[in-house]
């Protein structure tokens, strides 16, 4: 009895496995795809190891330690670190500017013919309108910031502006779309009614509109400042200012250790300004 | 003599102070208003030069420059290989990320509530590590030891997005109900299995679904990684665009495009498709 209770088990595990062939022709299959995809990203995973060039990289790895600590390289990177943080905050500063307009055009809900009308549908004037301003939200945002920053910093210099000026197009483009997508998700009871009464569509959106939803509004907002943070570095890498410029010098110069301490910075600032960013969302519920 | 104190109907109050130091939202807004003004305080931004009627002029004359596209077939074929790049740096990346996130996100989850989990602190950091640094600056760290070309461009997308993911899936691990692992785990099953047969099946349409959503990002980041040499469109567009080539930098700016919104289109239509 005990023998067998304890035999039953192994015999009812199968020996081998009853689905090898699916997985075989699955792995083939696999394979057979990622083959070109291999091709065209020249994966030569032996380029790493190659003397020169392990050489190469233990050094620059090596003058990573200490990170470069002297006093005057200190204050330049508190100095970078700020303006990084400044081109951030103006840039969304900016593309509120752009997106609070369009995304007002946008709204659906704020249209006063689909009220009038019959079958809710939009006149076509105001239908063309709305189309519009979802069509530049959408080109403004479809363009990455890096390009808009290298556009502007033909146009501008090198030097902030270029990097505020990309983020504020970017990201208008994006807060205008999601403000729009949050104006029309929430509820349209009040608004509705405002605009059946006679009201306009400023009067709407302020008293039946924005008290829903400036909670979701704020919060999305503060998310994109952080995102705006991080993107800042990377538009410093074509000369728009702020930490990546310094970055990308001190990679240039391969001064290993202001590149770690610019690192430790960035890792730190991104880290930080997640923190605040989650806070206040938290705080805004 | 209650009704000395309270009226019948509410009375008439004053609107709230403008400032008032228990108010948060009133702190908050302070700080806002502070900050922004330091911002444009400190950053000595060029208005003149980019709002004068010079500037004006210089511009519409640079966008007039982008049109029309250069559309020459051997130029074009040229912007077909650098998408197809671009494309494959996204694919691969995006795929070896996901391989890594796996492996990092097993140690930095807690599978079950005895589990002591001793790695889970280091990974985690370990995983922000990678998140915080953006794919563009990991490609100009690989430059040096990858060289010039779209392998450093992928690797780059792998590290950052292998941080993203690895936290998405160890947090989609941990969410996982636990009914099927620990049945499985009271029958003495070892770990490897459990997860196999229990967590992942449970989990694995959430791990897909955040990997097609990075790989959609990542299309966008492959797009410019090339500012930095790293391959694909972004090399051509810096090329052309430091030979002041407006015509070919429009026709690759276009090819970005048109690449993005396919990409979008077709991972909004296969996630409708899983989630159905």
């Amino acid at each position: 009895m005990t023998t067998a209770a304890a035999s039953a088990p192994t015999a009812a595990i199968p020996s081998r496995d009853p689905a090898w062939r699916a997985r075989l022709g699955w792995a083939v299959v696999a394979l057979v795809l990622l083959w070109p995809l291999l091709q065209a990203t020249e994966f030569e995973p032996w380029v790493l190891v190659e003397p020169a060039n392990l050489r190469v990289s233990a050094q620059f790895l090596a003058s990573f330690v200490p990170p470069a600590h002297d006093r005057d390289f200190l204050a330049l990177v508190a100095r970078e670190t700020w303006r990084t943080i400044a081109i951030a905050t103006a840039g969304v500063t900016l593309a509120l500017l752009v997106a609070a307009p369009l995304a007002l055009i946008a709204t659906r809900v704020l249209s006063v013919s689909a009220i009038g009308s019959a079958d809710g549908r939009m006149a076509a004037l105001p239908a063309l309108a709305r189309r519009g301003a979802r069509w530049l939200l959408i080109a403004l945002r479809s363009i990455p910031e890096l390009v808009w920053a290298l556009v502007f910093v033909r146009v501008v210099g090198l030097g902030p502006t270029a990097g505020v000026l990309a983020i504020a197009l970017t990201y208008g483009g994006m807060l205008g779309k999601v403000y729009a997508e949050i104006l029309e998700s929430g509820d349209t009871h009040a608004s509705t009614t405002l605009l059946r009464n006679g009201a306009g569509r400023l009067q709407a959106f302020f008293h039946g509109l924005l008290p829903t939803s400036a909670a979701e509004l704020t919060s999305y907002t503060v998310y994109r400042w952080e995102c705006a943070i991080r993107s800042s570095v990377v538009l410093g890498f074509v000369g728009a200012g702020g930490l990546g410029q310094q970055l990308e010098q001190s990679m240039k110069m391969f001064a290993g250790g202001e590149v770690a301490t610019i690192l430790i910075v960035f890792v730190v600032l991104v880290a930080l300004a997640d923190r605040v960013s989650a806070g206040l969302r938290r705080a805004l519920g | 003599m209650d009704m000395d104190r309270h009226a019948a109907n509410p009375p008439f109050r004053l609107p709230p102070r403008l400032f008032d130091a228990r108010c948060k939202a009133c702190w908050f807004t302070a700080a806002v208003i502070v900050l922004v003004a330091a911002s444009f305080a400190s950053l000595d931004l060029q208005w003149a030069q980019f709002l004068s009627l010079d500037a004006a002029r210089g511009m519409a004359r640079f966008a007039g420059e982008f049109f029309p596209p250069d559309l020459e077939p051997g130029f074009l074929r040229q912007v077909a290989v650098g998408a197809w790049e671009t494309l494959a740096m996204s694919a691969l990346g995006t795929l070896l990320a996901a391989a890594a996130a796996i492996a990092l996100a097993l140690p930095a989850s807690r599978m079950h509530a005895g589990d002591r989990a001793w790695a889970r602190a280091p990974m985690r950091l370990v995983l922000n590590a990678l998140r915080s640094i953006p794919e563009l600056v990991w490609a100009a760290l690989l430059l040096i030891s990858a060289g010039l070309g779209p392998f450093a461009g992928t690797l780059a997308l792998a590290l950052h997005t292998a941080g993203v993911l690895g936290r998405l899936f160890a947090e989609a691990i941990e969410n996982a109900p636990a009914g099927p692992a620990d049945a499985l785990r009271a029958q003495g099953v070892d770990p490897l299995r459990v997860f196999l047969y229990a967590t992942l099946p449970q989990v694995l349409p959430q791990l897909l679904s955040y990997t097609l959503y990075r790989w959609e990002n990542n299309i966008r980041a492959a797009a410019v990684l090339g500012v930095v040499g790293a391959g694909g469109l972004g090399q051509l567009l810096v090329f052309h665009m430091g030979l002041f080539q407006m015509d070919k930098t429009c026709t690759v700016l276009a090819a970005m495009l048109l690449l993005v919104a396919l990409v979008d289109s077709l991972s909004y239509a296969s996630r409708r498709g899983m989630t159905r």
